[in-house]
């Protein structure tokens, strides 16, 4: 119900808060995983199986404390981000309890580490430090605009998240790609965190220079040419971007944050030139690269003809094994837990968990997944439209921007539209600092929608309000 | 920053929209193909994933399944007496594939056949674990054991019909191997001896392999000299002179034996002569002795539903190769199962039915789902002519050189044919011994059996006979037959 709180013809009409939508979006989104649980139990031991309850009141009290503190943090903000972000969690542990299951997985990890422990509770724990991560995302950042203030240092920031896996003995290659570093036994990934403090230094960045960006400019072949010292910023990220993908052979990150970069110097400038740019300096660098580059020509190679060079090498044996599992998966899937896509191999519950999806649930699961991938591109882009400052704007669409981008890569790249690039499907695939990554973007686009949706302050009390004030029967 | 917002809203949404496309393109366009793909390990996991049906012979499974507790296949295939069955029920290994009766009904064994549907889908009802059906041979159990235990360590095979169904009792091959030991998933090294060895185990002689038929090819040339009516009297003399000189050569045809020269095609039979046969030929003419080979079953693959190699009778030979190949040399090559095919249609007054071996599919609670009935493959001879050539053969068995498959049963005739088939370039290699018979009662013959032996160890050349080595084994088959029929 509106309320009018005063006669005065600016009205400060209160946005309904939405709440409530929000608590019954996340009932289902507890649910559907609790059910899925159930699903796996009864198809591979014929039982209800014993975690059941614990997995479903786990997931079921982190879901009430992220509702509760936005509720009481952001109670304006977007009542979707938050049980899509649930339903997506929550499905990822399912699937990777399921191939905790697998006999093969067990089996290869026996014969590689002579150990096998389960990755689900490992992740039900990271899930909860991304639900922390999102309380204290709300609880400590009352305005995303405190952000614009650390643009200098979010660069400093970011390059040294994305450079630490070269610091020798810090960083750790693992099966080829050198994006992690070892911190008292946990592995952790910088690229993950550093996406998002990447789009705060953007957001800063562009948010001072876009009118030099855009106006500065000369013409040239029907195209604006910004002037040379403009360009530095931009050389300097390729140069960085480029960097990452030769020294930590990581394709996927380097095409994620030049890709973001375009778009939101994009969004600043209104000028389609930078695309144009971006896009000739992002085919340069990837031709440039993979010219030399074994681990990104052994990738290219296994998109092109997985099934012709699965004997040579283990990146096609992969790729095979994905596109199969998909194919296997059919319409509607084998069903949960009936499906062999563990044959993958070691990354099944990573880089490769969409392909669980393919085989069990079919081509109705995928693009469930998809689209509820796309609606939380949609809610955050949503978000930016609705911003009022320019550096929400920025910052909402560069977060939502490089959540598109990663799902593309990754979505794609597993399922052999474009070269594979070894990153994770965001909340679904096993890995601590992806999820803890993903929640804290998660609440950061909570944190800007709040922003957004939040009714205007009253105006001040009009003097003359007593005077001409309406006699209510 | 609005426009630009949403014109990344709808790039973003045209990412989302080619990742749909190509999902669909995947597991809905190119689902069959990466689902029956080669390297699609789900096939062969699907194959043991639930206990295989069985291979059913005399009412018994000659087939297992075990729970082999592997990770990638659960149940591995289990043989009873292997070496003996293996060329019937073939192989099915959790690597290498599997061939015969195991490829051939793979969907009834695995159960997931289309008409085990309905069982399927009961089975996930009522919480039953899904079972293979079973595969009903019309094999004998008795014939198959004195086939190959008759076989003993020589190389050779054996084949056995039912001439009135076409149903087959025994089909033996030796040496044979068991193919339990190539069906789990870590036998390689069976598997690589097996194929690289010399005396090819795994090769299926009785339907796979094609030999030079020699003498036994005589009854054929007979049936054809009948049917042309080149001779309408077995008894009366032909006018063939002794070393009768081939067409289109100098050479004279030579014969073993002595009296052949205007010998009856009675006695000419029994003796085997060879220039009676061949001058038969010749008069008979390469188009007719082909029609006539033809309508026993050569020149074409046989599916007893097992594939058979193509029995060969040169329709494109000259006089000279026809008059060879009348007596079973020349390019004339047969398979044991053909041989009995013709052996068959003569015992069974003329009528050639088509050979089986599957008599029923059933369903895992035993229900029949396909049965399958005797059909008659072609009349190659008229009765009488049948006759006519039974009497000729159950001469040879009686008085000639196949005495030694004489049964000595009461209402018991036995009719058969001697072959030792010389082959290699100027027939240098050790000859193969052959033999055709059947065994006849008041209701007609329940058996008629060919034999051959590749190559008898410890025999010596001279030695090597149609009627020495191979009629015991005939014998014993159709002795064992007629015992199981009572």
């Amino acid at each position: 119900m509106s309320v009018v709180t005063n006669t005065t013809t600016i009205g400060a009409i209160e946005a309904p808060s939405r709440r409530n939508t929000e608590l019954a979006l996340l009932g289902f989104a507890v649910a559907i995983p609790v059910f899925a649980y159930l699903n796996v139990g009864l198809a591979l031991d014929g039982e209800v199986p014993a975690g059941m309850l614990g997995y479903g009141l786990g997931l079921a009290l982190l879901a009430t404390v992220a509702h509760l503190v936005v509720r009481k943090w952001a109670p304006y903000a977007d009542p979707l981000l938050l049980p899509l972000a649930t339903l997506l969690n929550g499905m990822g542990l399912v699937l990777i309890w399921r191939l905790d299951q697998s006999p093969r997985l067990i089996a290869t990890s026996m014969r590689l580490y002579k150990s096998f422990s389960p990755d689900a509770p490992a992740q039900m724990m990271y899930s909860a430090i991304g639900i922390a991560m999102l309380a204290a995302v709300l609880l400590l950042l009352k305005d995303h605009r405190v952000l614009q203030r650390y643009t200098y240092i979010s660069m400093m920031a970011a390059l040294v998240l994305l450079l630490l896996p070269l610091v020798p003995g810090l960083g750790s290659a693992v099966y080829g790609a050198k994006i992690w570093i070892n911190v008292a036994g946990f592995s952790i990934q910088p690229g993950e965190f550093a996406k998002i403090v990447l789009a705060v230094f953007f957001s800063g960045y562009l948010m001072v220079k876009r009118d030099a960006l855009a106006l500065a400019s000369r013409r040239f072949m029907g195209l604006y040419l910004p002037r040379g010292r403009d360009l530095g910023p931009i050389l300097t990220i390729w140069a960085v971007s480029l960097l990452i993908l030769i020294f930590e052979n990581d394709l996927g990150t380097s095409l994620l944050f030049f890709g973001m970069f375009v778009i939101m110097l994009y969004v600043a400038t209104e000028r389609t030139s930078w695309i144009v740019m971006g896009l000739l300096m992002s085919v340069a660098g990837a031709v440039g690269v993979a010219s030399f580059a074994s681990h990104v020509q052994a990738r290219v190679d296994a998109w092109a003809d997985p099934f012709s060079c699965a004997e040579k090498v283990a990146a096609c044996d992969q790729m095979t094994e994905v596109l199969m599992s998909f194919g296997s998966g059919g319409i509607l899937g084998t069903g949960l837990g009936q499906g062999n896509s563990d044959l993958i191999g070691f990354a099944a519950n990573s880089d490769f968990i969409f392909a669980t999806v393919g085989e069990e649930l079919g081509l109705a699961g995928v693009m469930v997944f998809l689209l509820l991938y796309g609606l939380i591109i949609e809610r955050g882009i949503r978000t930016a439209l609705a911003a009022r400052d320019p550096f929400g704007k920025l910052l909402a669409m560069g977060l939502s921007g490089a959540f598109a981008l990663q799902i593309f890569v990754v979505a794609g790249g597993v399922m052999g539209l474009i070269p594979l690039t070894g990153m994770t499907m965001p909340f679904l695939a096993y890995g601590g600092s992806s999820v803890i990554a993903n929640w804290a973007l998660i609440g950061i686009l909570i944190r800007i929608s709040d922003t957004a949706r939040r009714p205007a302050p009253a105006p001040a009390p009009n003097p003359d309000a007593e005077m001409t004030q309406v006699v209510r029967p | 920053m609005n426009k630009p917002l949403r014109r990344v809203a709808i790039f973003c949404g045209l990412l989302v929209l080619a990742l749909l496309l190509r999902d669909n393109w995947l597991q809905f366009v190119r689902a069959d193909e990466l689902n029956s793909h080669a390297d699609n390990k789900r096939v062969q996991i699907e194959r043991y994933a639930t206990e295989r049906g069985n291979i059913i012979v005399d009412g018994k499974p000659i087939t297992g399944s075990v729970d082999s507790g592997g990770t990638y296949y659960k149940y591995k295939r289990t043989y009873v007496n292997g070496p003996m069955w293996a060329p019937v029920t073939g192989y099915a290994s959790q690597v290498y594939d599997a061939n015969f009766i195991e490829k051939i009904e793979d969907g009834i064994l695995t159960g997931n056949d289309d008409r085990l549907f309905f069982d399927r889908t009961l089975a996930m009802f009522t919480g039953e674990k899904k079972k293979g059906g079973d595969v009903v041979t019309t094999l004998n159990g008795a014939a198959q054991k004195a086939a190959f235990e008759g076989l003993g360590k020589n190389t050779g095979a054996v084949v056995a019909i039912e001439p009135s169904t076409g149903k087959i009792l025994a089909m033996a091959s030796t040496p044979s191997y068991d193919p339990s030991t190539i069906a789990g998933s870590n036998d390689e090294k069976a598997w690589v001896s097996l194929n690289e060895s010399k005396a090819k185990p795994m090769q299926n002689r009785a339907l796979r392999e094609i030999y030079p038929p020699g003498s036994v090819f005589k009854v054929v040339t007979a049936a054809a000299a009948l049917e042309a009516g080149k001779v309408t009297d077995i008894d009366a003399a032909t006018e063939t002179p002794e070393g009768w000189k081939i067409p289109l050569s100098t050479v004279p045809m030579k014969n073993h034996s002595g009296g052949c020269a205007n010998a009856s095609l009675n006695e000419a039979l029994r003796i085997s002569c060879n220039s009676v046969f061949a001058k038969l030929g010749d008069d008979v003419g390469v188009e007719k002795m082909n029609e006539m080979a033809e309508k026993f079953g050569f020149n074409a693959e046989q599916f007893t539903p097992v594939r058979s190699a193509a029995s060969v009778y040169d329709k494109k030979a000259d006089r000279g190769g026809n008059a060879l190949s009348s007596i079973g040399q020349f390019n004339t090559a047969t398979t044991p199962l053909q041989m009995a095919m013709v052996t068959a249609a003569i015992a069974n007054d003329g009528k050639l039915m088509k050979p089986y071996m599957i008599d029923q599919l059933r369903a895992p609670n035993l229900d029949v789902i396909k049965q399958n009935e005797p059909e008659q493959l072609s009349q190659p001879v008229s009765p009488e002519n049948a006759q006519k050539l039974q009497a000729m053969m159950e001469n040879v068995v009686a008085k000639g050189t196949g005495s030694r498959a004489d049964l000595n049963m009461d209402g018991v005739k036995v009719g058969g044919k001697t072959g030792t088939a010389q082959h290699g370039e100027k027939n240098a290699k050790r000859p193969y011994a052959w033999f055709i018979s059947y065994a006849k009662t008041d209701q007609g013959s329940p058996v008629a059996v060919a034999v051959i032996v590749e190559d008898a160890e410890g025999v010596g050349r001279e030695d090597i006979s149609g009627g020495g080595l191979a009629a015991p084994i005939a014998k014993a088959v159709m002795k064992a037959v007629l015992k199981s029929r009572g």
